[in-house]
């Protein structure tokens, strides 16, 4: 009876909870922030992918010809280029591909040809949009112009605008490109291997034994986070160039080329892995050990199966890490890849060498690829780490081991002595008046003002940058993070919302650059204005940013229990008084973290930035680049000193400031 | 009398402001790849005959300023660019980008360095020209005998020790390039490419760096151009400047009104005064050969048979077969780990 009656029932309409104000707010300020993040990423990539197919082509069936007899008479019989072509075979369908600045020599239509022969030639377009030059000047329009044979052999067609994949099929019938498809993957599986094998046993042994100076050794691994990565580049041809203090260590090898562009790699991602394989040496289970101890396994035994398992996922993940930083890192190669081409630096050559835009498109999808499969594999691990930690667990406490423990000791030496002394060589060459035949000490290349690259002005521009991200930034990735931790329901905009604030981490900084060119360059874009401003500087470094510090705020909330909003909703409070007075103070040693972070990034980064300064935003990371572009490689070493100082300046006052901030804010934490 | 004064001053005054009015207080948006130290006496000099125009300086290499001006080729920003290489204003010009003005008295440059339309588009400056950077310490360490010619270059005893700017990325590259092509024609200027390939170093991505990297030293040989080299060996290097006996490849910086500006009056006014003889002058601190006949004085450790030696450069067929050349060469040359 009792089934009967409820399978009577109606459905009912599914519950839904009214939608207060409040949620009203928190879901536009939610589509706010994801129009900017719509705006800064998402139009510029669509911009840029569009580029990558634009095409230029000859269309011969736009031209056509007339040719005269010996004395000069037309027959007034018109040929058209395109047959011509077809009979004489002058170009092959690859030749009729162009780039946006591409010409093509009409003489080789016709194979009599002879610019001392008395025959006359007439061309004409056949539609309005065809163009051809003599010589320099610009000829549109079907009027036929007539020529004499010397004037005739200046003519060149000029190519017209079209879609499709014919960029990408030049790309991959240019063998010099698709090699450095080739070398990337190379150069960075080599640098992940020995970054992560080189880091795993400097956060082993900070975890892992007793011994002296481990604070030491944790603030000068994390050193080269303060520096931009070509800095190790410059440092390195100090020290193994053909003029360097350690040649005879190269044994005639050079410096310039996989060699150079492994040891810096190593030396700027180096503490990105770190840091990523402490945390995960840091949450082990010490019953496991224990465990291990009473199976009276060997010590060798216990590390593979207990620490290398447990510690896995974040090995992996700092191998993809380790391994993105590679692939798209631009100043580095740059500096020390001599002719050893790279998928970034080609983008920059594209772009910047030759003016073809389209083919710098092409190149930035197919770094892309590799970049975004790294990235995605990244996600997946990071997803699966979190309950390896359960309460139960026991923190691992080591022993003090005699032997363990210096042999621990001289191998964190070794690398602190690498690290440090890379950017001792550096503060040395800047310092040097003219190496190598003066080695006295002067302050010359210090007149930055003296040089091509913006002077200390860019200098100035840099902290600007750096001071104006990290507020914006800041604000921008809280606010966002919050929103989407704290607002009931809306599941669609909020998944849409995190794809969208895990993307920056993907793109590297050369195509977001280029495709900031792309998009905002465009005078029919209303944003056009901001385009050779600060504002597109500090807009470009927020976004290429966003990922970590969105990571960080959102990290920080999850910890907030959502019954805070419940209270507040309860004692009928708005949610902002809730933000302003709780969430804010509670999350304030994670906002200080992101405004550091976007800090230390906006002074060191080179890659998204390099396409967009102008000359009145010139900055120091870029100034460095261009420096040492220009050979002026001390000065350049110079100013990456400068960079690396004032990060050590910013993160002093952000530590003492967290500390008196947080002994304000977090009292609540300790009885 | 008192009455008549003010009349006459006020007169004056009312004159005066209509003056400033229609003949300027204009601003013009100037690009150029002048090195940063000419600029602010660039302006200068130019404010003391022109005070009412002002003049925003966008400055960046060659490359850099190139690539900008051809993707605002829709909106243009510039009025006037002063200062850039004349092949690249030949890329701006076949796009019709520029404007097409005789500045009053083009008639008293040397014929090399205007545009040959009538009117002309653009108007030269002065030249940069092709050197070779010579490390004379270095090079006898490693016991190398100074080359006199391009063609010694591609001896085997270079081998290793000679470096040269990537054209891709580089004007000064280019203009080798175009030079060797011009000199020893299409087929021969390829086959010494050939052989000078052989002994390169590496390609840098700048054009002065070569002779930076000669003066410190890390490489011997640095195919540059003859001004850095001069620059160099000022500040102390051991350098010795070689002009190649076969001729040597340049080109020029040169000055155009951008198309479709709204401040033509004062562009002319800029463009005229850029070719008058106290402009050149004015060019002359940094350029040994500039575009007004007899006004050049020689700069000091500059080559003295550098002018003899440039030849008859053609930029139309510089221009006109760039993107062809550069993907030729892209080809061949551009990466040294490629097996041969």
């Amino acid at each position: 009876m009792s089934v009967a009656t409820q399978t009577e029932l109606p459905a009912g309409k599914a519950i839904k909870p009214k939608l207060g104000s409040d949620d009203w707010i928190m879901r536009g300020f939610i589509a706010m922030i994801a129009v900017y993040l719509v705006i800064a990423l998402a139009l510029p990539l669509y911009a840029m992918l569009s580029k990558s197919f634009a095409t230029y082509h000859y269309d011969l069936t736009q031209f056509e010809f007339q040719v005269s007899d010996e004395a000069g008479k037309f027959s007034g019989e018109v040929i058209a280029a395109q047959a011509l072509n077809e009979q004489t075979g002058a170009y092959g369908p690859d030749d009729l591909v162009a780039g946006s600045n591409g010409r093509l020599k009409v003489t080789a239509f016709f194979p009599k040809f002879s610019f001392r022969s008395p025959v006359r030639y007439k061309i004409r377009g056949s539609s309005s949009s065809a163009v051809y030059l003599i010589g320099s000047e610009r000829q549109t329009g079907t009027n036929w112009v007539e020529t004499d044979s010397n004037m005739f052999r200046r003519i060149v067609l000029r190519p017209i605008a079209s879609t499709g994949f014919s960029n990408f099929r030049t790309y991959f019938s240019t063998p010099s490109l698709v090699r450095s498809i080739n070398n990337s993957l190379l150069i960075s599986t080599i640098s992940t291997i020995i970054t992560v094998t080189l880091a795993f046993g400097f956060a082993y042994a900070l975890a892992r034994s007793c011994m002296r100076f481990k604070g030491v050794f944790r603030l000068l691994a994390m050193a080269p986070i303060l520096v931009p990565s070509l800095l190790p580049g410059i440092a390195l041809v100090y020290l193994f160039g053909n003029q360097g203090m350690l040649k005879s260590v190269m044994m005639g090898e050079s410096i310039y080329g996989p060699y150079g562009i492994v040891a810096g790699s190593v030396f700027f991602t180096f503490p990105h892995a770190m840091l990523i394989i402490t945390t995960a040496l840091a949450i082990s289970d010490a019953r496991l050990y224990e465990a291990a101890v009473t199976l009276r396994a060997s010590a060798w035994k216990t590390f593979w199966t207990v620490t290398i398992p447990g510690a896995r996922y974040g090995l992996i993940s700092a191998s993809f890490v380790v391994f993105n930083l590679v692939i798209t890192d631009f100043g580095l190669p740059k500096v020390i890849g001599g002719q050893y081409n790279m998928l970034a630096v080609d983008i920059y050559k594209q772009v910047i060498g030759q003016q073809n835009f389209e083919m710098g498109a092409v190149v930035s999808v197919v770094l892309l690829i590799p970049a975004m499969f790294a990235f995605g594999i990244d996600r997946f691990i990071q997803r699966k780490q979190v309950a390896l930690l359960s309460a139960r667990s026991v923190v691992y406490e080591p022993k003090p081991d005699k032997r363990f423990d210096w042999l621990c000791f001289a191998y964190c030496s070794l690398i602190a002595i690498f690290i440090a002394g890379i950017l001792i060589v550096c503060q040395y060459a800047a310092l040097i008046k003219f190496w190598p035949y003066d080695l006295s000490l002067s302050l010359n290349n210090y007149a930055f003002d003296l040089m091509d690259g913006g002077g200390w002005a860019a200098y100035r521009n840099s902290i600007k940058l750096a001071l104006l991200t990290a507020l914006f930034g800041t604000i921008v990735v809280f606010t966002g993070a919050y929103m989407v931790e704290k607002t009931q329901g809306f599941k669609t905009g909020r998944t849409l919302f995190q794809f969208l604030a895990m993307l920056p981490m993907a793109i590297p900084g050369m195509v977001l650059g280029l495709a900031y060119i792309f998009f905002f360059n465009n005078p029919d874009n209303p944003l056009h204005t901001i385009y050779g401003t600060m504002a597109i500087l500090v807009l470009c470094t927020v976004t290429h940013f966003y990922t970590v510090s969105h990571l960080t705020a959102a990290t920080a909330l999850k910890q907030m229990d959502n019954e805070f909003e419940s209270v507040s909703a309860s004692l009928k409070q708005p949610f902002y008084k809730l933000f302003v007075r709780v969430s804010v103070p509670v999350c304030l040693p994670a906002i200080l973290d992101i405004s550091i972070y976007l800090f230390v990034n906006a002074m060191t980064t080179v890659s998204a930035v390099v396409f967009l300064y102008s000359s009145g935003t010139a900055l120091a990371s870029v100034a460095v680049l261009n420096m040492d572009d220009a050979g002026d490689v001390a000065p350049a070493a110079a100013m990456g000193m400068m960079i690396f100082y004032t990060n050590v300046i910013a993160r002093t006052i952000h530590a003492l400031a967290s500390k008196g901030l947080i002994r304000h804010t977090q009292a609540w934490r300790t009885r | 009398m008192i009455k008549h004064t003010i009349k006459a001053l006020s007169l004056g005054v009312a004159f005066s402001i209509a003056a400033y009015a229609s003949a300027g207080a204009a601003e013009l948006t100037v690009y150029t790849a002048v090195e940063a130290e000419g600029l602010a006496r660039y302006a200068s000099e130019f404010n003391k005959d022109h005070p009412d125009i002002k003049i925003n300086w966008v400055r960046d290499s060659t490359g850099i300023v190139t690539a900008k001006l051809l993707a605002e080729k829709d909106s243009p920003q510039a009025d006037v660019v002063w200062g850039l290489a004349a092949t690249s204003l030949l890329l701006m010009k076949s796009e019709g980008m520029l404007e097409a003005y005789a500045p009053k008295g083009v008639e008293n440059l040397d014929p090399k360095f205007v545009d040959k339309s009538t009117p002309p588009t653009w108007t030269g400056m002065d030249a940069w020209v092709a050197s070779v950077c010579y490390n004379t310490v270095e090079a006898g360490k490693a016991g190398l005998t100074p080359p006199t010619s391009w063609a010694d270059l591609t001896k085997p005893e270079y081998a290793g020790h000679v470096i040269m700017p990537n054209p891709n990325s580089s004007g000064t590259g280019f203009l080798d390039v175009s030079s060797w092509l011009q000199m020893f024609g299409e087929e021969g200027g390829w086959k010494y490419m050939d052989g000078l390939h052989a002994n390169i170093a590496r390609y840098t991505h700048s054009g002065s760096k070569p002779c930076k990297l000669a003066a410190a030293g890390e490489i011997p040989i640095g195919v540059s151009f003859a001004f850095r080299g001069a620059k160099s060996k000022a500040a102390g290097a051991p350098l010795e400047i070689i002009v190649p006996s076969e001729g040597v490849g340049w080109d020029m910086e040169a000055t155009a009104i951008i198309a479709g500006t709204a401040n033509i009056d004062a562009a002319k006014t800029l463009v005229d005064w850029s070719i008058t003889k106290k402009a050149n002058a004015m060019y002359n601190t940094g350029y040994a050969v500039v575009a007004y006949p007899g006004v050049a004085k020689p700069v000091e450790h500059f080559p003295a048979n550098l002018t003899e030696k440039m030849i008859d450069n053609d930029f139309e067929f510089a221009a006109n077969n760039r993107a062809a050349i550069l993907k030729e060469w892209q080809s061949c040359y551009d990466s040294k780990s490629e097996p041969k």
